[in-house]
């Protein structure tokens, strides 16, 4: 008798939840679900339809193939290949080791150096931007995968991360390992490296989508189709568009935007991950 | 007997001395390089801005001449630059309580769901990470007074066409919206951190002492326990916004009638468009400047909140 109307009410409860969250997720999915159908839908349907959601016919394959043709858009996603995982890869060299040194290693060097990581979290790229595109154009190398990367390199949110998560790491396994006769070096790189793989997964997962997705700088350093990024490569289309062909823009955006989409769905877990390492403790 | 001890222990007192220096070594051998780059990128463009800020210095030009504070002075005399703090202020006092407040309902919600919660939690974080320029062109499409979709909704409904991107005092609303939607889901991820960390028992005892309505708990246990991470997620949210430049460069570029110029667009058309580099560096450091005060109110304010 009692317990009934408890259960009414989580009932009732449960369906005002689900009310909210599908109406927010409508929301969420509304640009995406719209950008797919635009794209298969015949080019003469895009000026008429208005909120017509489902096209008359398959208009896909020339959409598609329109986008991968008029646009070096291929090039455009190997660029941003090229670009991310160069300056992961830089970005790794330098942070496993100083994140270990800052974690495990003492020296006197160390507190200021620490100090200068977390001022580093704080400065957005936009500051440095000026200096360093001066310095790019007096060497000559705008326009170049250099200089695309270049600001990257240095990332003190990695240094921090792996510094966060070696300082868990149990000293006696590297006593050990000196007593064993291992060299500093062989402990990063047969000890400490192999234990930080959760760490480096969430760290190149959140470094991709950011150097994938950045335009600020790119915007700046090159102005030729030929080192475009994906989100430049993404404006030099649309303006070459300009409102003509809404069904190739949108599947040029859906091609685009796809290999993250994919890579989100396979490592959702280290997306979170990454957030919540650095972003609550 | 009693010098066999004292040499034993000179020679372990030696060996870690020895230890401690190779491992100081080691220290510096790891950090250097990281070191040459902090000074390299961080250090030295910061102070080179900062120098570059006093003088009138232009790319390009064989002859400058220091001016001491006067890009600042002109700065706060620049009819474009007050409006593009003015409208970055907008846009940060809408997407902030915007997606703060939707990124807290949103995750109390998917916190109670059991099979549905990862299908949520997926959809919501879907527009944090997909490229926002391409979502940019997408959204200025959805929102295209005569082609779009939500516009001919609105014909049909006989309210007649809205022009968000085109109207002066819509705009920094529409591209709120898109700001709030890229970012309610990266603050639902930090809430839902914050509320598994609150202890099952708090909500026992609260109950106990009869708040048994979903408010209640909210207001009673929720809510205080997450003070913490609502800090967190309004600083970090703040700062995102204050950083907004995509959705600008693509749909407005400042338009109609700068109604739509926020401060990074303005830095990136005056430093690198016109290429004004003294009145940009004090654009840059004035950026900074905000940049680190939140920064230390947000230590400030989480030192003392979280010693209780």
């Amino acid at each position: 008798m009692a317990r009934a109307p408890i259960r009414t009410d989580r009932l009732i409860g449960a369906i005002a939840a689900h009310f909210f969250l599908i109406l927010g997720a409508a929301f969420m999915l509304l640009p995406f679900v719209w950008m797919l159908l635009t794209s298969i839908r015949p080019a003469s349907e895009v000026f008429t339809a208005g909120f017509n959601p489902i096209p008359s016919s398959f208009a896909g394959v020339t959409n598609y193939s329109e986008a991968l043709t008029k646009s070096p858009l291929l090039q455009f996603m190997w660029n941003g290949v090229v670009v991310c995982f160069g300056i992961l890869a830089v970005q790794l060299l330098f942070a496993i080791p100083a994140g270990y040194a800052l974690a495990k290693l003492s020296f006197r060097a160390q507190p200021l150096i620490f100090a200068l990581v977390l001022f580093g979290l704080t400065v957005p790229v936009q500051v440095t931007a000026l200096p360093i595109y001066i310095a790019l154009a007096n060497l000559n190398l705008l326009n170049t995968y250099f200089a695309i990367m270049l600001p990257f390199f240095l990332s003190v949110f990695g240094i921090f991360l792996f510094r966060q998560f070696f300082k868990s790491f149990p000293q006696e396994i590297i006593h050990a390992a000196r007593l064993d006769g291992f060299t500093e070096l062989e402990i990063i790189l047969r000890i400490i490296t192999p234990s930080a793989m959760p760490a480096i997964a969430a760290f190149a997962v959140f470094s991709v989508t950011s150097h994938w997705n950045d335009l600020y700088w790119p915007l700046i350093v090159t102005t030729s189709a030929d080192h475009a990024t994906p989100p430049l490569g993404m404006m030099i289309f649309r303006d070459q568009e300009t409102g003509s062909n809404f069904g190739a823009l949108m599947a040029g955006a859906a091609i685009i935007t796809a290999p993250l989409i994919v890579v989100f769905l396979i490592a959702q877990r280290q997306f979170v991950r990454g957030i919540t390492m650095t972003g609550v403790k | 007997m009693t010098a066999g001890v004292a040499a034993s222990s000179r020679r372990v007192s030696a060996s870690r001395s020895v230890q401690m220096r190779a491992e100081a070594l080691a220290g510096y051998a790891f950090a250097t390089p990281a070191l040459f780059l902090i000074i390299l990128l961080l250090i030295a463009p910061i102070m080179v801005v900062f120098l570059m800020s006093l003088t009138d210095y232009q790319l390009g030009a064989l002859k400058w001449s220091w001016v001491g504070l006067g890009n600042y002075s002109d700065l706060f005399a620049d009819r474009i630059f007050l409006r593009s703090l003015g409208n970055t202020f907008i846009y940060v006092a809408i997407v902030v309580p915007g997606s703060v407040i939707f990124g807290l309902f949103i995750a109390i919600l998917v916190q109670e769901r059991t099979t549905s919660k990862a299908i949520y939690q997926t959809i919501f974080f879907l527009p944090v990470t997909t490229t926002l320029i391409a979502m940019s062109v997408v959204w200025h499409f959805l929102l295209n007074p005569s082609l779009g979709p939500l516009s001919s909704l609105s014909r049909a409904m006989g309210l007649g066409e809205f022009d968000v991107f085109g109207d002066p005092d819509l705009v920094l609303f529409g591209l709120a919206v898109i700001g709030i939607w890229q970012l309610v889901g990266f603050n639902m991820i930090l809430f839902l951190a914050g509320l598994t960390a609150i202890p099952r028992d708090l909500y026992d005892a609260a109950d106990i002492d009869g708040a048994d309505g979903a408010w209640d708990r909210f207001a009673r246990v929720t809510w205080p326990m997450l003070g913490p991470t609502t800090l967190f997620v309004v600083v970090t949210t703040t700062i995102t916004a204050f950083r907004v430049f995509d959705t600008v460069a693509v749909i407005t570029r400042g338009n109609p009638m700068g109604r739509s110029d926020v401060l990074l667009y303005t830095l990136y058309k005056v430093g690198f468009q016109d290429f004004n580099i003294g009145p940009a560096s004090a654009m840059t450091i004035a950026f900074l400047v905000f940049v680190l005060v939140v920064a230390l109110v947000q230590a400030f304010v989480i030192d003392r909140r979280t010693h209780y």
